[in-house]
């Protein structure tokens, strides 16, 4: 696989850690409750499709992505920087 | 002498000398192993994988099932070489496989008489009873049957490289479609790669007697090549197989380095390289497939292709008196070509009634061989037309029962190949890959100036695609002859075996054995009969058995579907796809800033993570690793020690909201923490669990510094760039790791201070530099930082310098430590040090404790939220059955504690429903003359006092021991503050 | 029909004639007792169990592909029972005792070969790790040597015991350990299910549950409805989308594992072997190839077919660990889908729905596990009791905080 990176351009996916669905990004406030950090912490939609989700450059400029993926053929759709997602919703 | 007495693509004026099974032979440069073994009138070369039938060269590629051989001699003997592919070099060295105790006379070809009991599958039904038989008896005698060739058992010696490319266009084949097809992409602009698995590129232009634009192929395409190779956007890659098509535009490709050498000094067997292009065009080509008949894998029995190969590029003829069974007009050319030579055709059996015939041989219409006679080799065959069966003294067979476009690599993404009725076979649906398109023989077309043409428009597709213009290029003049067949895949009737799957000996009966037992799925009936997973994939048989169970479920092949072509498209040797992998080169190696010093004290170095660090520091006399061990933990408990810490985790935060940042990444808060301070953390995962502790030195208003243990310090990284960049980018902090940048070292014992102010030219005393305070201090010219830590319960330090002058400190120290009797300590005394004062490491935090389970749950802050605070307080993670951190002390003070032994209530019986707990870590310990150890019981806070059994039924060790907390030495720490 | 030498040499002189079919291939009925949801190695034998040990007949296993078509076959083969916490230790204690009955109580060899399995330690800290993990495996009734670097030499002399990145400490022999071959123990187990009138209805693929008032009433297939009584969800790889269906959320990713294998090659390894320090095990199956994997892809997949880097990895991992094997070809390497769960351990529970349990999550454990699973799965579909060895596979068990993270990686699924 190789991936768009908006700071450093197409690169293996060597250079990358994957961390996950991009739903953690959407951590609960402190006050939220234990249901509502089991099921950020736990729960996953999982699709067989496109999923969103975060990847770390560690081996570039250790940017975090938020990337839109089809899991089933492995096509990158989109990919952002976290970073910038964050600040949006914001 | 079956050599023709010229033509062909090899060098005449080079005699090549080789040896196969212990007898030596002539070949000639340009020759293959397998073209030298036919030139020398060798028809057996091996033995089949289950039957032991005698077996000859069936193929001239890399589809061969049946000529491997092993290639060298002893223990760096290379086994299940295809002799078609293997080049032949002087003094070459090969042998036949899978036979004892010879080619000819192989003991086990018993199973073949036994082939009755030995149908598809009889394994499962069998072998059963009595049970103890299985791994005693069967077992052994089938593996010892099975396998093909052997490895010695000896570390292999090659040398393997990996390399990498970049293109735009990657054409996989180099025939008249890849040649075409790279050819005007590189005119085009485009930066083009061509591969091909062959020696000579050209493909089947150098084994077809036709001609391109007026001269003979073969020539066309040297001038073709030289062409291309004299372009600076294009790479020729010979002996060079695309192994499998991955995501992005990544390919795997063998590259066969140095096979073919007989001297291979300073290069590499092997080269395993990955490709990455924009596009791929697939000309691999095709491969001719059999029809199954009665004993069709008799030595003699050949692809029709394959002698046109031997005959037109190595100038070789197999046969004598040649006989052709063919369903396709492609079969004749094998006739006239090899007649032409001189080669007496014996007949064409054509399954077909209508064919067209040309040539001056005699051919049979409508007619089927049915037998065979000759065990190792063939000397005729029985043929069967409408008017009755007769026998035609023969002693090789060319068989053609079509082309299968290679499609194998437009598989490998999971598409699947379609069916095109006019060709009767599958072809590659382009886009199956992203990126790639079939051209030539791969998508159907099967004349030469098909390949021509296709390969040309599919070079022009790309070259639009990618947004260049296509510059004019005619095509070549060559044939264009029609392709006509008539499916035909296996003779009925008759009871003795046809077969499929030449090397993993499946016949039409074990696909009819199958069907009858249900196991109907084109995968049930692979997995059942074995079918195609031999080291061909199938290449050659898979068509011909989806054929017969179409046949048998009353389908069309189409609707019986394939089975998934998987990378890689031919075996890679381990040696190459993990070059580099051995010894040394398996992982990154790094050194701390003492290193050399440490070596040069003896100090056995010990992996920890990537890193090398010193074990312990012998002194003469010792003779145990103990008796160091423990000198250097008394040592520093009585004068002073000083150890390298330059692994662990240095992160140098800062920004206004660096402290906010803190508060919320570790549990407790750093907030309140004065300029000049270092406090303890402790870090949650956002489970709940403990992700590392550390310490947080404030340096300045918003700059900090924070350590992680050796062992976390990339994932706390990673984790603090998750929490700055995705959960709280708003905060204004920013930080790097700077655990290369510093080097650091540990300064431990009651003369810590005594050492530290003859290095230091600002003196420090108790009051100006108390327990966890950080500041800086100057050594000579050189600024260090220092830090007022413990990890060994003593009154110590920490110093760091840039890394650059960590020698130079190390040695100073190193010196400083000598005049208080003092000296360097190892990995073993720290470890020792720090379960004496009951701190923990990963042994302890090992991903499934809070931080209520070290006894630390008062760090998790109750004023603030963190990550992990909420997930700690779920109701499963506190309370009497979790386990708590505790001491042990042995009741008899030479009780022995292991590791990793389990705790029982005393006298209780060893067994899981009776655990109770585990011992983390443990030592002897020389301050207190006896083992102490740190370990996880089971409401062990409140059991303090209490006897527990430590039993290791490992190792026969029961021990009786003292619940104690974890703390040992000095729990009021009046020496760390001293 | 009852396999034995006898009947393969009866057939044998008679043409093979008389074999039967392995199993029947039934329209489904209108309505059955229980209907098990995939076809695969842990479907086929809860179908076995329900039969056998809970005398329900009325049942039907719906798979949408071919039988056994899913990881049952594509793993790497391997059986052993060598887990080190509670919860595991028990169950897979349990499901090695059935392997070892296997054949004889199905009547089919599934070739379990008990050769041997080692985890090698590459350091003091994990050889205190193995040492507890087998003390573990002792304490719970199997077997379990923990050998020293010499040992380990002299047993398994073909190891870079001299030169290595990372250097053999020692390691944890388990001889009950080994491997089976893998399409057996489906067929096997849909042969006895078969048997015992369970119809396994192939090319039947779900695609939504009829619940009513909190109670599973049936299935909707591409091949009509069927009413169930009750229904077992044994679909690991597609959990999430058959328990979307049914309107679950789940604590599961789908992740792809490769696994490889060599041409085949005259006796060269006789045990399972393991590395320590870079994700590698390998056997030889008895066509004398080198099976062998490592670890996950790393990413989400449903893909079954994984990428170059990890199969690069582990030829590393293989070169390090034993560099006799370089001239080994690979031949083959394929891909499953990995049902991951947050702690790395299975789920097998009821659910929020009467009469509707799930079976999943089970990560790389699956294949070792089918019998257990079968039997325990079976037990509480049955009684609707969890079964002694199986009771702390549940749900909930995420939100109470009582987790079973064998390698302390908390929720990070690609990582167990």
């Amino acid at each position: 696989m190789r991936i768009d990176c908006p700071l450093c351009g197409c690169r293996d996916s060597r250079e990358f850690h994957y961390r996950g669905t991009g739903k953690l990004m959407e951590r609960p406030a402190a006050d939220a409750g234990a249901e509502a950090f089991h099921d950020y912490i736990y729960m996953r939609e999982n699709p067989a499709g496109v999923n969103c989700e975060l990847w770390f450059h560690e081996m570039g400029c250790r940017a975090w992505l938020l990337v839109e993926r089809d899991v089933s053929s492995h096509e990158f759709l989109s990919v952002r920087l976290a970073e910038s997602v964050t600040r949006g919703k914001q | 002498m079956t050599r023709f007495a010229d033509g062909g693509l090899i060098e005449r004026s080079q005699q090549i000398p080789f040896n196969f099974d212990g007898r030596s032979y002539l070949g000639f440069s340009g020759d293959t192993l397998a073209s030298a073994l036919l030139a020398n009138d060798v028809r057996l070369i091996g033995r089949s994988f289950k039957y032991h039938r005698p077996r000859g060269i069936l193929t001239a590629g890399s589809e061969e099932p049946n000529a491997l051989m092993t290639i060298g001699r002893g223990s760096q003997s290379d086994p299940n070489v295809r002799a078609t592919m293997q080049e032949l070099y002087r003094g070459l060295t090969s042998a036949s496989q899978n036979r004892f105790p010879s080619l000819s006379f192989d003991l086990l070809a018993i199973n073949d008489l036994m082939a009755p009991f030995f149908g598809a599958g009889f394994y499962y039904k069998t072998f059963m009873w009595p049970k103890l038989f299985w791994e005693r008896v069967y077992e052994p005698l089938i593996r010892r049957a099975a396998g093909l060739g052997a490895l010695s058992g000896a570390a292999d010696e090659a040398s393997y490289d990996k390399a990498y490319a970049h293109c735009d266009l990657l054409v996989i084949g180099a025939g008249p479609a890849g040649l075409m097809a790279a050819t005007l992409a590189a005119k085009g602009g485009l930066d083009v790669i061509l591969a091909d698995e062959d020696f000579i590129l050209g493909g089947r232009l150098n084994s077809e007697r036709v001609e391109v634009d007026g001269k003979p192929a073969a020539e066309w395409a040297v001038d073709a090549v030289k062409a291309l190779a004299a372009m600076p956007n294009v790479r020729l890659m010979p002996r060079t197989t695309i192994t499998g098509a991955y995501d992005g535009g990544t390919y795997g490709a063998l590259q066969w380095v140095s096979h073919h050498l007989a001297e291979r000094e300073g290069l590499p067997l092997e080269t395993f390289w990955r490709i990455t292009s924009q596009r791929t065009i697939l000309a691999s080509g095709a491969i001719e497939r059999p029809i199954a008949f009665a004993d069709n894998d008799r030595p003699g029995v050949m692809m029709a292709s394959a002698l046109r190969t031997y005959a037109n590029r190595f100038a070789v003829t197999p046969a004598k008196r040649l006989s052709i069974f063919t369903n396709n007009d492609d079969g004749y050319r094998t006739a006239t070509d090899l007649a032409a030579r001189g080669v007496e055709i014996a007949c064409v059996v054509d399954t077909r009634t209508y064919a067209a015939v040309d040539g001056d041989f005699p051919v049979l219409k409508g007619a089927e061989v049915v037998g065979i006679s000759g065990r190792r080799g063939l000397n005729a065959i029985v043929v069967r037309t409408a008017s009755g069966t007769r026998r035609i003294a023969t002693d090789c067979l060319g068989v053609s029962g079509g082309w299968n476009p290679s499609v194998h690599l437009s598989c490998h993404l999971n598409r699947h190949p379609v069916w095109n009725p006019d060709i009767v076979a599958f072809v590659a649906t382009d886009d199956a890959v992203p990126g790639m398109l079939a051209a030539g023989a791969a998508a159907g077309g099967f004349s030469t100036h098909a390949a021509f043409q296709s390969g040309a428009a599919a070079a022009a597709i790309l070259l639009r695609g990618l947004g260049r213009k296509v510059p004019r290029l005619p095509l070549p003049k060559s044939e264009d002859a029609p392709y006509v067949l008539t499916p035909f895949w296996h003779v009925q009737g008759g009871g003795k075996r046809a077969w499929l799957d030449f090397q993993n000996d499946v016949t039409t009966k074990d696909v009819k054995l199958a069907h009858q037992e249900n196991f109907r799925s084109v995968e049930h009936m692979k997995r059942y009969t074995t079918l195609g997973m031999a080291t061909d994939q199938g290449k050659t048989a898979n068509i011909g058995a989806m054929a017969v169970m179409a046949e048998l479920t009353g389908r069309v092949i189409a609707d019986v579907g394939t089975t998934t072509y998987r990378p890689p498209y031919v075996p890679v040797a381990l040696g190459a796809l993990g070059a580099h992998g051995r010894d040394k080169g398996f992982a990154p190696e790094r050194f701390i800033p003492s290193d050399a010093l440490a070596r040069e004290q003896g100090a056995p170095m010990v992996e920890a993570g990537l890193w090398y660090r010193p074990s312990w520091f012998p002194q003469s006399g010792d003779t145990h690793w103990r008796q160091s061990c423990d000198r250097e933990v008394l040592m520093v408990r009585k004068t002073l020690g000083i150890t390298d810490v330059s692994t662990l985790g240095k992160i140098d935060l800062q920004g206004p909201d660096a402290a906010e940042f803190l508060d919320r990444v570790y549990s407790n808060m750093m907030s309140s923490l004065p300029v000049g301070r270092i406090r303890y953390g402790l870090m949650l995962r956002e489970d709940g669990m403990v992700m590392d502790d550390g310490t947080v030195a404030r340096l300045d208003k918003t700059h900090f510094l924070i350590t992680t243990t050796t062992a976390a310090a990339g994932q706390v990284m990673t984790h603090l760039d998750f929490c700055a960049q995705v959960l709280w980018p708003e905060l204004d902090v920013n930080f790097i790791s700077i655990t290369d940048h510093w080097a650091q070292f540990a300064v431990a014992g009651p003369n810590s201070r005594v050492l530290l102010n003859d290095l230091c030219a600002d003196k420090i005393s108790n009051d100006t530099f108390p327990y966890m305070a950080a500041g800086e201090v100057s050594i000579g010219h050189l600024k260090a930082r220092l830090f007022r830590l413990s990890f060994s319960g003593e009154h110590a330090y920490e110093i760091a310098v840039p890394a650059r002058y960590g020698d130079a400190l190390a040695r100073e120290l190193d010196r400083l430590a000598q005049q208080h009797h003092g000296g360097w300590y190892g990995m073993e005394a720290l470890n020792v040090l720090r379960i004496e004062k009951g701190f923990v490491t990963h042994a302890e935090i090992h991903g499934r404790v809070t931080a209520d389970d070290i006894g630390l749950g008062r760090m998790v802050s109750a004023k603030k939220d963190c990550i992990g605070k909420v997930a700690s307080q779920r109701p499963g993670l506190s309370g009497q059955d979790r386990e708590q951190l505790v001491g042990l002390k042995p009741v008899v003070a030479a009780g022995k504690l292991l590791g990793g032994a389990h705790l029982f209530n005393l006298g209780e019986n060893p067994v899981r429903t009776n655990d109770q707990g585990y011992i983390t870590s443990q030592c002897f310990s020389p301050t207190l003359g006896h083992s102490i150890a740190q370990a996880f019981l089971r409401n062990g806070r409140a059991r303090t006092g209490e006897m527990v059994d430590v039993v290791d039924l490992l190792r026969g060790v029961k021990t009786t021991c003292e619940v104690c907390p974890p703390v040992f030495i000095d729990p009021e720490g009046r020496r760390l503050r001293g | 029909m009852r396999y034995s030498a006898w009947e393969v040499f009866r057939n044998g002189l008679t043409g093979n004639k008389g074999w039967k079919p392995v199993w029947r291939n039934p329209e489904p009925k209108s309505s059955y007792d229980v209907v098990i949801v995939g076809g695969g190695g842990h479907g086929l034998s809860t179908a076995y169990y329900l039969a056998k040990n809970h005398g329900i007949a009325n049942i039907a296993v719906l798979e949408k592909g071919y039988l056994g078509g899913g990881n049952v076959g594509r793993n790497t083969t391997i059986v052993r029972a060598n887990y080190m916490l509670e919860g595991n230790s028990q169950f897979y204690s349990h499901s090695l005792k059935l392997w070892e009955n296997l054949e004889r109580e199905l009547n089919y060899n599934v070739m379990l070969s008990q050769r041997g399995q080692i985890l090698l330690a590459h350091s003091d800290g994990q050889m205190d790790r193995f040492a507890r993990l087998g003390n573990m495996m002792r304490m719970q009734g199997d077997d379990a040597e923990l050998w020293g670097r010499d040992e380990v030499r002299a047993k398994l002399p073909y190891l870079n015991h001299d030169t290595a990145r990372f250097p053999i400490y020692g390691g944890l022999m388990h001889w009950r350990g080994g491997t089976a071959r893998h399409d057996a123990v489906a067929w096997g187990y849909a042969r006895g299910a078969d048997r015992r009138g369970v119809d396994l209805i192939q090319n039947c693929q779900v695609t939504g549950f009829r619940i009513e008032g909190g109670q599973i009433r049936g299935v909707d297939t591409t091949r009509g409805y069927i009413a169930a009584g009750k229904v077992g969800m044994c679909v690991a790889g597609r959990s999430s989308q058959v328990g979307e269906m049914a309107g679950l959320r789940l604590p599961i990713e789908s992740h792809v594992l490769q696994a490889f294998v060599t041409e085949g090659l005259k006796p060269l390894i006789p045990h399972v072997v393991s590395f320590g320090m870079g994700h590698f095990y390998i056997s030889q199956s008895d066509k004398g190839g080198l099976v062998f994997g490592g670890d996950l892809d790393g990413y989400n997949s449903y893909a079954q077919r994984g990428n170059l880097p990890m199969a690069e990895h582990v030829a590393e991992a293989g070169m390090a660990l034993m560099p006799m094997i370089g001239k080994a070809r690979m031949l083959r390497s394929w891909g499953g889908i990995m049902d991951m769960s947050m702690d790395g351990s299975p789920i097998i529970d009821k659910t929020s729905i009467d009469g509707f349990f799930i079976n999943c999550g089970w990560c790389y454990g699956g294949f070792k596990a089918v019998p257990a699973s079968g039997d325990v799965f079976a037990h509480l579909i049955a009684t609707g009791n969890h079964h002694a060895a199986a009771n702390r596979f549940l749900l909930d068990r995420f939100a109470t905080g009582r987790m079973i993270d064998e390698t302390g990686n908390g929720a990070t699924p690609n990582l167990h």
